[in-house]
């Protein structure tokens, strides 16, 4: 009876070490893969391929500093926006709406969440373009033009949009986590903060202060997702491989120029650099995440993490 | 912030005479002059009835708060002395629906009275909470936060006041040479004592302490105490414990507070050694708690 019981429980524990480790051995194997299917590009160009602008399929030069600055741009871009806005509403459902408002809403925010990428691509292209095309693109020209981030044509599709688009895409991450981790943080500390004379909105700043680095987690993860989404921002951006430094132009990101021109890449040359872009892509969207983790774990004390709930 | 001390400072000042006066609460009428009396009141509740919804927590209390005195209040738990000694800054208004009627008269203002500078009162009324609750940052940080609020930019007016306040909090040798520490690596008690210290470092004139010792050892609870003891010359202090030994170790009067009624209050030595109520002595002698 004691051996039976030993057996089952040594199965049972190599079946999950097997499911755990079947993951690590995916994770490896992309970036074996993707290491391999560079190899070509990565001899050919060395890392020159990081710095050059040229995109030539006829005559075999490859560089990807327009899409490496369009994914950077984009997603910086999209967090200039996403941030104060995500951080606003957080503070608004978890410190000042009532409970049950707050609890509706944020699930209201997080079917946001949920929305598939292609919709929103839809939405920026048929919606926000011609609008951006009519109303705002030819105002901010003609009003704020003498900066060179708003010199051009109105165009409607390019960088603008693409980090509109992302903005919205990356929200609701930044706020149910920053709501999650306000709503964490002692009330003892708000009441602390009171009893010493401090405003209602300066207890709240105590409680913000608590919840920075969980914040901060938030963004990150919110970065994530802005630095690796590709259809959305592949229909809304344009795709030149132009570098610009008006957001009213065209751009493209790492992800969009893998997604438009995979299936025209005939030569092992070319197929390779979109190779090396994805590895790229994988290698600055693994350090962010890894940033995030630290973080989250540093903000809750290792209590539990609220990547989990992205 | 400051718009509303003139009013209050004005209103201390009209009614100065009326203050003296009026100091009837039943408490103090019976009593023959005591450790207590021999100070105005600087805290008067009357008549203060509370509600959370529609349950009423405490029932037409009334109770004078002596100047720069100790006063206890005991009672078995659940019988609403927390609650009392947050009408005195109103932190009850955190936990709405809450309704107050009678009145609590702090330096001749009424502060039951809707629309009162609630940052202002809490300032002058500072508190320590059951839990050490120091904010996630510096020992210095912690104490100089309630003197920022107060616009306090400049650093050596800062760093006096934080020295000031630990020294009164007698934590200041303790911690001078790690100032810069987060709080919370501090032991609990040390973490109590730098709550008191933030609390004084605003220079309150009223110091509410609601069980401050109850998570602590002995040990770190007899520093308390001592603490205690060596900051009541400087401002008035009203401690809630259901600890009836520090009670009576440390209070100059004591007011038993049973199912949200008061049923007595004296001076300590007379609630412990002859109290009038048979209640009082039941509870003190250990018979319910």
């Amino acid at each position: 009876m004691k051996a039976a019981r030993i057996t089952a429980d040594g199965l049972y524990r190599a079946a999950l070490g097997g499911a755990a480790a079947l993951v690590f051995v995916v994770v490896a194997l992309i970036v074996f893969e993707a290491a391999r299917g560079s190899g070509l590009s990565i001899r050919t160009f060395g890392l020159g391929f990081l710095t050059s602008t040229a995109w030539d399929p006829v005559s075999e030069k490859f560089g990807a500093l327009p899409y490496i600055y369009g994914t950077v741009v984009s997603s910086a871009l999209a967090l200039l926006l996403a941030v104060p806005l995500g951080i606003g509403s957080a503070v608004y459902l978890a410190e000042i709406a009532p409970r049950r408002v707050g609890a509706i809403v944020s699930f209201v925010i997080e079917l946001l969440a949920a929305i598939p990428s292609i919709v929103y691509g839809v939405w920026g292209f048929f919606v926000l373009a011609p609008w951006l095309r009519t109303a705002i693109e030819p105002w901010l020209i003609a009003h704020v033009g003498f900066v060179p981030l708003f010199r051009g044509y109105p165009f409607g599709i390019g960088m603008l949009n693409a980090a509109i688009v992302l903005s919205i895409m990356v929200v609701p991450t930044i706020v149910s986590i920053s709501r999650e981790v306000l709503l964490s943080t002692p009330r003892s500390l708000r009441e602390a903060a009171l009893a010493l004379g401090a405003t209602p909105a300066e207890a709240i700043g105590v409680a913000l202060d608590a919840a920075r680095p969980g914040i901060l987690g938030a963004v990150i993860l919110a970065l994530g997702r802005a630095l690796g989404e590709t259809m959305a921002v592949t229909m809304v951006i344009g795709n030149t491989n132009r570098i610009s430094a008006s957001l009213l132009d065209p751009a493209a990101t790492m992800a969009s120029i893998i997604a438009n021109e995979f299936t025209e890449a005939t030569t092992p040359l070319y197929i390779s650099s979109l190779i090396e872009i994805a590895l790229v892509l994988f290698a600055i969207t693994i350090v962010v995440n890894g940033a995030a983790r630290v973080l989250v774990y540093w903000a809750t004390g290792g209590r539990r993490s609220a990547a989990a709930l992205a | 912030m400051g718009t509303l001390t003139e009013p209050m400072a004005g209103d201390a000042e009209r009614r100065g005479h009326a203050f003296t006066q009026t100091a009837e609460t039943p408490g103090q009428a019976a009593d023959p002059p005591g450790p207590g009396l021999d100070s105005k009141p600087v805290i008067e509740a009357r008549d203060v009835c509370l509600s959370y919804g529609a349950h009423q927590v405490l029932h037409s209390i009334s109770l004078a708060i002596a100047e720069r005195r100790i006063a206890a209040i005991i009672g078995p738990s659940g019988c609403g002395k927390s609650t009392l000694l947050r009408c005195f800054n109103r932190m009850n208004d955190l936990y709405p629906p809450v309704r107050y009627s009678g009145s609590v008269m702090f330096e001749g203002t009424d502060i039951l009275r809707s629309g009162i500078d609630l940052v202002e009162l809490r300032r002058r009324v500072g508190m320590v909470f059951q839990r050490a609750n120091p904010f996630p940052m510096s020992i210095y940080q912690n104490v100089a936060y309630g003197l920022r609020l107060l616009g306090v930019r400049s650093k050596r007016e800062l760093e006096e006041a934080v020295e000031g306040a630990l020294k009164h909090a007698a934590l200041w040798n303790e911690v001078k040479d790690r100032l810069n520490r987060p709080a919370l690596g501090l032991s609990g008690g040390q973490q109590q004592r730098l709550c008191i210290a933030r609390a004084l470092a605003v220079n309150p004139e009223v110091l509410l302490l609601d069980e401050p010792a109850s998570a602590l050892d002995p040990t770190a609870t007899a520093k308390i105490e001592e603490l205690i003891l060596e900051i009541r010359s400087s401002i008035s202090i009203v401690i809630v414990t259901h600890n009836m030994q520090q009670a009576a170790r440390i209070s100059d009067r004591t007011a038993f507070l049973m199912l949200g009624k008061l049923v007595e209050e004296g001076p300590t030595r007379d609630i412990f050694t002859h109290p009038r109520e048979r209640l009082t002595e039941d509870y003190i002698t250990g018979r319910f708690g």
